[in-house]
């Protein structure tokens, strides 16, 4: 940690604005009380947890180094939560609200990214910024310096409502209703530290929207999304949000619902604070699985939801607030820093330009001036290139600046003519890669690099894939160029892979006596519409074969699609039956003695472990029926899919239940040669077996993947919906993957802690 | 007033003699083999991978006290030792324990199989940051205060002041 941390709230003095400088106060003082030991695990996991500090893999002092787990041996027994080593590096989350950012901002997150981590600020899919490998004890003078350029970490992580997020372009898109920004500005601070949405029994995720067609928003995906929409209303035109409500994706994907078609500009304040207190007041608070607002929309159902919260903002006291900032929205506008000008023809063009400016730079609402995009490899931007960032900034621009949930920056309000010269000063910074928007522009999230819960290494197949394709970029057709691709190291769905063309999600599988990683496939989501559908699985592949898919895929739909058609429709065209069989031919594992290769993941060369499994016990050709059996239960819910893609609502229900059903078979026909047929012996012999002896048990979800098979055979029977059977469908495949992941657990040999 | 004796989170980097000579990729596995074989004197965690990030922080061994890296800012690929952890002792002593932990890596970094005869460190070409803005800042004040240290330690070398202000307080050091 470092040596100068107290010195900075002298030198800060006044430049840390109230309330923050107390806040950090206190938080200096809770980290002196937990090092005391007068701060119980679970309240400081929650403290640290609401200014953004997170845990990092490994914090509990055990890491497989590819042979044996060993023990980390930090400094210090103390503890940061339950389980978490006081010493371990963790990531620091910072919140910036609706991406925007200006020049000291930029060169504040310059400093600390040299100062406090690794030379490296990840911008994430929701337009924060990540650094990793931080030190806990750094934590309140890193918090102090960026609240002095006016950032908070506050609610970056926890039950809390998480960054806002906005399209990028806001105020600068040609097709936008209006500008979202100053709604997106007013709710975050409303709501910042707001006594009603403190009690949340997990996270809230509010997206503004200037429009309905683009992506730049997912509005769909949120539990709060709002897009930008007017009325005629006596003569004269009134702003207001469609207002949609209960998205998310994770283990359980939801698309939101309509709440109301349109709620007047002065009410989307007040009716966001009484759905907060209505998802305070009826959320799922125990089973955290269960506990964010799409499931308590689900559970009401529209409706009800509705009517609790049209009664709930009846009963609202009055806050100036809701209203306050309206008077300001009407002037609100950037300022360019120069005046418009257009991109001369004959102007002398840099090498490379017109690749750039055909990717990177997007043409304005306002004539004359371009919005410029600068793409990340995976997120990642160095000190030095941030304070370049800053620099163009402030050269070309009065430095409006925003994050983009593609994690990519935009620089916005360049007057055109000035794009020549942009590029130049961008590109000796190597920040004019022209890839923006394209197939080569990856998105993952952090995955095993630094994730607890990554399964496999997204990031490292995400590299893997940008490297590949850049060197074939010029070569790929304009219908493969656009295409999107997101990776997320497990079902939890940070990499956004649901809205992607081509999707990814790590899983493993056990082959050949080894824990192989894998990544599951999905195909045909859609990011446009502010994420209007999303893909379904189609199987899983070893990871050092996605490039390969990736390959097989493109391909198919570069020589077979038909005039105009969208990767979406083709998917949709071909049938998933189809799409497996595309898969089919990648799924095999090489023995480990022929091509040990596959045993590890992208970028690591460690043997792959799940919970440092190593090799099996059996190793080499002996293979369990439960192998057979765990397969037959997967393509089980796969069959489902295609039930329901041919609208056989019930046979997709009885299909994914029974694929639960038959997994939970063969698990416990593994562990006691038989198992019985009967679906509620099967059940119980499953709960007492599997459930209560937590052998089942996820180590970040615990019992829910049980849960929802239970719950399965509860309403085993019941009609069901498209949408609540599309949802069965997807809890039946992350059953069939928890029942694959018990099984490694339980061939594994056990790895001895080492010191 | 900067004092020599408090600055600390001294960055010591050796500049490699042919940097196109090596796949930085093989770093991630002796790195990850350096930290199975605890063969550093700090405890490693982890390895970072910026491969991907051009002129960046290259691959990086995480350790408690320290960071270890095959470091390519500026497109100038070197071994980086980051001092995270502070250390007792005075100005001197911390420089001499960043610089020997940095010359002991580079030694083994050369004769690890993926390298051997391909890497080779400049031994005589490297650079000093101090990686605290607070402690030195990169100013007028930190270097007058510094230099007569600096210079000392490293005599027989050329010790010059790099960078601008808003860098880490930065110096070059040259075998005349």
């Amino acid at each position: 940690m470092k040596a100068s941390n107290l010195g900075w709230k002298t030198q800060l003095g006044d430049r840390v604005p109230e309330p923050l400088a107390t806040e950090l106060d206190v938080f200096d003082n809770e980290i002196a009380l937990k090092k005391q030991g007068k701060i119980e695990d679970r309240v400081f996991a929650e403290t640290r947890l609401r200014r953004g500090a997170y845990g990092q893999r490994y914090d509990n002092g055990q890491r497989s180094d590819g042979k044996a787990t060993r023990t980390l041996n930090y400094p210090s027994a103390n503890t940061k939560g339950p389980g978490t080593l006081w010493d371990a590096p963790g990531m620091q989350r910072i919140k910036i609200p609706f991406g925007g950012l200006d020049a000291p901002q930029l060169e504040m997150l310059a400093d600390l990214c040299e100062e406090y981590s690794d030379g490296i600020a990840h911008i994430t899919t929701r337009q924060d910024v990540q650094l990793h490998f931080i030190h806990i004890e750094d934590t309140p003078a890193l918090m102090r310096r960026l609240a002095s350029v006016g950032i908070t970490t506050r609610e970056a992580c926890g039950n809390s409502v998480r960054n806002v997020t906005a399209c990028p372009i806001a105020g600068v898109c040609r097709e936008q209703t209006f500008d979202v920004t100053p709604y997106a500005k007013a709710i975050t601070y409303f709501l910042l530290g707001h006594p009603d949405a403190q009690s949340f029994g997990r996270k809230f995720k509010i997206a503004f929207s200037g429009c309905r067609e683009n992506a730049c928003a997912l509005v769909r995906l949120h539990d709060f999304g709002a897009i930008a929409v007017t009325r005629e209303d006596g003569g004269k035109t009134r702003r207001g949000f469609e207002l949609w409500v209960g998205g998310g994706l994770g283990p359980v994907p939801q698309q939101a619902r309509l709440y109301d078609e349109f709620v007047p500009e002065e009410e989307i304040l007040p009716v966001s604070q009484a759905i907060a207190r209505v998802f305070a007041r009826l959320g799922e608070k125990k089973n955290r699985n269960t506990a964010r607002l799409k499931f308590l929309v689900s559970k009401l159902g529209i409706e009800e939801f509705k009517k609790l919260v049209a009664a709930e903002r009846e009963i609202l006291p009055y806050d100036p607030r809701w209203t306050d900032y309206l008077k300001d929205v009407a002037s609100y506008a950037e300022e360019p820093l120069k005046p418009p000008s257009l991109l001369q023809i004959d102007s002398i063009r840099p090498a490379g330009f017109e690749k750039w400016h055909a990717n990177n730079v997007y043409r304005q609402r306002q004539q004359g001036y371009a919005t410029v995009t600068i793409a990340l490899p995976l997120g990642d931007i160095t000190a030095t290139q941030l304070r370049v960032a800053a620099d163009v900034s402030r050269k070309y621009l009065k430095e409006t600046v925003r994050s983009t949930v593609e994690q990519n920056l935009v620089l916005r309000w360049v007057s055109e003519a000035d794009l020549p010269a942009l590029y130049s000063d961008l590109k000796q910074a190597d920040l004019a890669t022209p890839v923006a928007g394209t197939i080569v522009d990856v998105s993952s999230c952090p995955g095993t690099d630094t994730c607890k819960l990554g399964i496999a290494s997204s990031r490292g197949l995400a590299g893997e894939l940008r490297m590949r394709l850049a060197s074939k970029n010029a070569e790929l057709d304009e219908a493969i160029g656009s295409l999107r691709i997101k990776v997320s190291g497990c079902f939890n769905s940070c990499g956004q892979h649901h809205v992607a063309d081509l999707g990814f999600y790590g899983v493993s599988r056990n082959k050949n006596g080894y824990t192989v990683p894998h990544f599951q496939v999905l195909l045909g989501g859609e990011w446009s519409n502010n994420a209007g559908s999303y893909g379904l699985a189609i199987g899983a592949v070893p990871s050092k074969r996605i490039p390969e898919t990736v390959d097989r895929i493109t391909g198919r739909y570069r020589a077979e699609r038909l005039q105009g058609e969208t990767f979406q429709a083709f998917v949709k065209r071909i049938g998933k039956a189809e799409c497996k069989k595309m898969l089919d031919e990648f799924t095999a594992v090489p023995p480990h003695e022929e091509d040990a290769s596959f045993y590890s993941d992208w970028g690591d060369p460690r043997e792959f472990t799940l919970g440092d499994i190593g090799i099996g016990e059996c190793a080499g050709e002996v293979v369990y029926p439960i192998d057979f059996e765990l397969v037959a239960a997967e393509r089980e819910v796969f069959e489902a899919q295609l039930q329901l893609e041919a609208g056989n609502v019930e046979k997709a229900t009885r299909g994914a239940y029974e694929s639960m059903l038959h997994g939970a078979q063969a698990l416990i026909k593994y562990k006691f040669l038989v198992a019985p047929e009967d679906p509620g012996k099967i059940v119980d012999d499953f709960r007492t077996q599997f459930y209560d002896t937590e052998i089942f048990f996820d180590p970040f979800v615990r019992g829910k993947f049980a849960q929802d098979f239970f719950r399965a055979h509860e309403e085993a029977g019941v009609t069901r919906t498209v949408e609540t059977a599309h949802q069965l469908i997807e809890e039946a495949q992350l059953f069939i993957e928890a029942c694959y992941s018990c099984y490694a657990r339980m061939t594994a040999v056990p790895v001895k802690a080492t010191a | 007033m900067i004092n020599p004796d408090a600055v600390q989170h001294i960055n010591l980097k050796v500049f490699v003699s042919d940097a196109g000579a090596i796949d930085l990729a093989d770093a991630v596995g002796v790195f990850h083999e350096w930290i199975r074989e605890s063969v550093c004197p700090e405890m490693l965690i982890d390895v970072a991978d910026y491969r991907h990030v051009p002129a960046g922080p290259g691959v990086l061994l995480i350790g408690h006290e320290a960071n270890y890296s095959l470091d390519n800012r500026e497109n100038r690929l070197g071994l980086l030792y980051n001092r995270k952890a502070a250390l007792e002792g005075g100005f001197r002593s911390r420089i001499e324990q960043a610089h020997r932990a940095a010359l002991v890596a580079c030694d083994r970094l050369e004769q690890e199989a993926p390298f051997r005869g391909k890497l080779k460190f400049d031994r005589n070409s490297l650079e000093v940051f101090i990686n605290d803005r607070l402690l030195a800042p990169n100013s007028d004040d930190t270097w007058q205060a510094l230099k007569p240290q600096l210079e000392s330690y490293f005599s027989g070398f050329t010790v010059e002041r790099r960078g601008e202000p808003r860098d880490l307080f930065r110096v070059s050091v040259t075998k005349r």
